[in-house]
């Protein structure tokens, strides 16, 4: 017994021993070392399948792999991708000239033929990016590197959303029998969820969903390669605490999010640093201003927040310096649109109302609130940065105008399902929104214009608000080609939701990566971390 | 015997069915998967139509008998995250999670038999007060904040050992290692430890409790009355007389490691089912979530059932009683 144990012990010993030494002499006599860029977030990369899933972690990373017939460069602003450039023959006709000489990965050639395929694919049976092309919109291939797009009605963002609706190579796709995108529902795996074919700069060479990506450079890419990369590895850390120590440690030399109390930590460490800018996202609230009665307040038989004098007493109310340098810790920018600065020109026109507790307690008794009332707030504690504690700031504040708020704290899954649509069910709430788009008409069709209780116009209006002559501007934007004319009506409806304190806005966070300090790279405001703009030391 | 086994069967069969019909019941409550699996500005129509697809809106009882029927045939579906068979995930995640719990075992039994051996023993010395402080330590501080603390000294402090991850892995058949490597072996160090500390801790106790008992025994009197070496006595004598309790209370904890590793995983993003399943919960993603619940049940079943085998052939007692009855 006691042999055999010893023996036992001995063996590991050796082989853990011998292991050791095998990688040493493996490491030993280092030639150039090749430069690795690991790098981790809190998401995974859940499907390679480039249209199973519309969320900005998978196409995020997948952009490095793949490509859009546009791209956008690091300010956001768009340039040719795999179209060289585009001409709009008429607000309804688009013509997409191809750029020649691309291979995917696999070196099947690119051709118009591909992007026929795709954008047929991106509208079929399991995709998640179906809003990316107009569902009426014909593709026709007019030779093999040009493409027309023949709209049902004029759009003049019609290619705004495109550097992430990538084209797939048709042929490799009808060889690994993924013409469709994997449906949710399948009980088969597609090819496509678990292998990458694009013509990016980087090429997917190993993946287990959920633990590890391996990339490398594509030599064969067609633009000016600008990194000095080897190999990038991505690992999902999904614990805060752990990430930041990885990063601490030397192991990564990129992490994101960083968390809001480690900041300052991360700046002090004599290897790592923090990159930070405005995020695309908005956070704002939601007032329910569409029922007659407010389901979950003490007021009975009316609705305050049909009152436009209420809803201005809450936005009055709320002291957003305090949320953006205490409870953001300055890692956030006050907003007065729903929509991010960066992403409309406009944006400059409009103030915030003032934070005034004074103003806010006269317009509650104007309106006949002069004892306030008792309500109760849903928010999530688990989606944006610190949500939990900007609702729990938002009920303190609220205080000071009597208005007596209860918070219902839920984690995402439950929070989405209890006030999205079709339920609608709260009456005032914290919402974030990143338009997919990057344009104000989304931002307006989607939160602002008027909805009905089925979710019928704007679905994610989850307040109700209702104002018919932004619905008119809604439909006007949407095919007005006349950019000046489109940015002034666009500036009039957000305006009136203003006017009307239809929402709230609160802030836009901040993008917060921690970096090692021999890694540079650029930090684009939609949070995509792209390979070719990253220098190691 | 035989009769024994069957009558087993089938009361697994029903702790599995019953662990399955909670689970469903539950599931009401975790939250829309669909709004977990579409981009922020999917339409109303394709959300209720993925909805549809899913079968979300039948009755429980309905989506409960097609579970079973599916399960039956060890098919769980797909997970609705990351769109992939869940018997292939769970096959891909098992193996972390069993060399992750194997690890920590070891570390508990090596370590917690010498000190409760030790401790019960020479129950004065400062030794013995030093290794039932740290076993203090063990049981009363949270897994996750020992985790922490081992990657800020090893990881961040001291540079030595990884602070997440399984290193490189081998493949050897469908089993991926992380064994056979040194970063496998170096990563898997602070998780087991993590994860063993407790069940060391119960080690230390339960067999410095069983060999106290022992200790007074008369014929432990007896063979120090004969002379016999204090070494036979201690080790030959009266620590085997404690292994049986040792035994069962270990492989009973040993189903607990596998199924409840889901801190340590988290921790210290340990690619096994505990992060899987966290996950799930956080994305309400269903079929993963009841897979692995009945996956734990069974395990707790089968450990059972093994543990009533074992206890029939270590102890004669039983297999007569049984014998008789």
């Amino acid at each position: 017994m006691s042999t055999r144990r010893a023996f036992a012990l001995a063996f590991l010993l050796v082989s853990g021993l011998a292991t050791g030494l095998a990688s040493n002499a493996v490491l030993g006599p280092a030639t150039k070392t090749p430069k690795t860029v690991k790098f981790a977030l809190q998401g995974g990369l859940n499907s390679l399948d480039p249209y199973t899933l519309n969320e900005s972690v998978t196409l995020g990373l997948l952009a490095n792999v793949m490509e859009g017939l546009i791209r956008r460069n690091e300010n956001m602003q768009i340039i040719p991708g795999l179209a060289e450039r585009w001409d709009v023959l008429s607000p309804t006709h688009w013509r997409f000239h191809l750029r020649k000489g691309v291979t995917f990965h696999d070196g099947s050639p690119f051709t118009a033929d591909d992007v026929v395929f795709s954008a047929n694919r991106a509208r079929g049976p399991g995709s998640q990016l179906k809003t990316r092309i107009p569902a009426d919109a014909r593709v026709e291939k007019v030779d093999d590197h040009t493409v027309d797009f023949v709209l049902a009605s004029p759009n003049p963002i019609l290619h705004y959303e495109w550097e992430t609706w990538f084209i797939v190579s048709k042929a490799w796709s009808e060889a690994n029998g993924a013409t469709k995108a994997q449906p949710a529902t399948a009980n088969a795996l597609s090819p496509f969820a678990l292998k990458a074919n694009g013509t990016g700069p980087f090429a997917v060479v190993s993946h287990e969903p959920g633990v590890k990506t391996v990339f490398r450079p594509n030599p064969r890419w067609w633009g000016k390669t600008k990194h000095n990369i080897d190999e990038v590895v991505f690992q999902t850390v999904h614990s805060d605490s752990t990430r930041v120590a990885a990063l601490l440690s030397g192991e990564l030399d990129l992490i994101d999010p960083v968390p809001l109390q480690d900041i300052a930590r991360i700046k002090e460490g004599a290897k790592t640093t923090v990159l930070s800018a405005p995020e695309l996202r908005t956070l704002f609230l939601n007032m329910d201003s569409m029922h007659e009665e407010l389901k979950y307040a003490n007021v009975k038989g009316r609705n305050p927040f049909k009152d436009a004098r209420v809803r201005r007493a809450f936005y009055q109310a709320i002291d957003i310096e305090a949320i953006t340098t205490k409870v953001m810790r300055g890692m956030a920018t006050p907003a007065a649109l729903i929509i991010s600065p960066l992403l409309f020109s406009g944006a400059d026109k409009l103030q915030r109302w003032p934070y005034d507790v004074a103003a806010a307690k006269r317009l509650m008794v104007e309106a006949g609130y002069a004892e306030g009332f008792e309500l109760v707030m849903d928010c999530p504690n688990d989606r944006y940065v610190n949500d939990e504690q900007i609702c729990q700031a938002v009920a303190a504040m609220l205080r000071r105008i009597d208005v007596k708020v209860a918070l219902n704290l839920l984690p995402k899954a439950q929070y989405f399902e209890k006030v999205s649509p079709p339920r609608y069910d709260s009456s005032f709430n914290l919402l974030g929104w990143t338009p997919g788009s990057l344009d104000s008409w989304s931002v307006l069709a989607n939160l602002v214009v008027c909805r009905d209780a089925h979710g019928r116009g704007g679905t994610f209006n989850f307040g109700g608000y209702c104002n018919p002559r932004v619905d008119e501007l809604a439909r006007k934007i949407l095919v007005e080609p006349d950019m000046a004319k489109r940015n002034a009506m666009i500036g009039e409806a957000f305006g009136l939701l203003h006017a009307d304190a239809g929402v709230i806005p609160l802030h836009q966070p901040a993008l917060a990566w921690g970096v090692s300090r021999n890694l540079q790279v650029t930090q684009r405001a939609d949070g995509h971390i792209r390979f070719q703009w990253m220098q190691k030391l | 015997m035989l009769a024994f086994t069957i009558r087993r069967l089938f009361e697994a069969l029903v702790v599995m069915l019953t662990v399955a019909l909670l689970a469903f019941v539950l599931f009401r409550y975790v939250g829309d998967p669909v709004s977990q699996m579409v981009g922020q500005d999917t339409s109303l129509e394709d959300r209720t139509r993925l909805r549809l697809e899913l079968g979300l809106d039948d009755p429980v009882y309905i989506q409960f008998a097609r579970f079973v029927g599916n399960a039956v045939r060890f098919d769980f579906g797909i997970s609705y995250q990351v769109k992939q068979p869940v018997t292939r995930l769970i096959a891909e995640r098992m193996p972390a999670t069993i060399e992750l719990a194997l690890a920590a075992a070891l570390f508990a039994v090596a370590l917690g038999i010498p000190m409760g051996v030790y401790t019960g023993i020479h129950r004065d010395s400062w030794l013995s007060k030093l290794f039932l402080t740290v076993s203090l330590i063990g049981i009363s501080l949270p897994t996750f904040l020992i985790g922490i603390l081992l990657i800020y000294i090893f990881a961040v402090w001291l540079n030595v050992l990884p602070s997440f991850g399984r290193g490189d892995t081998i493949p050897i058949g469908f089993w991926r290692t992380g064994l056979l490597t040194a970063s496998g072996l170096k990563a898997l160090v602070l998780p087991a430890i993590t994860l063993g500390l407790f069940q060391m801790t119960l080690v230390t106790r339960l067999v410095r409790s069983e060999m106290l008992e022992v200790l007074r025994t008369d014929y432990i009197k007896f063979a120090r009355a004969r002379g016999l070496p204090e070494r036979a006595i201690n080790f030959g004598h009266a620590l085997r007389n404690t292994l049986v309790p040792v035994i069962t209370v270990i492989g009973l904890q040993l189903g607990s490691i596998i199924a409840f590793a889901i801190i340590t995983e988290t921790v210290f993003q340990w690619p096994g089912m505990g992060l899987m399943f966290i996950q799930a919960v956080q994305h309400a993603d269903i079929p993963v979530m009841a897979a692995y619940l009945l996956l734990v049940a069974f395990l707790f079943v089968l450990i059972n059932f093994i543990v009533d085998l074992i206890y029939v052939r270590i102890d004669p007692r039983i297999r007569i009683l049984r014998r008789g009855a």
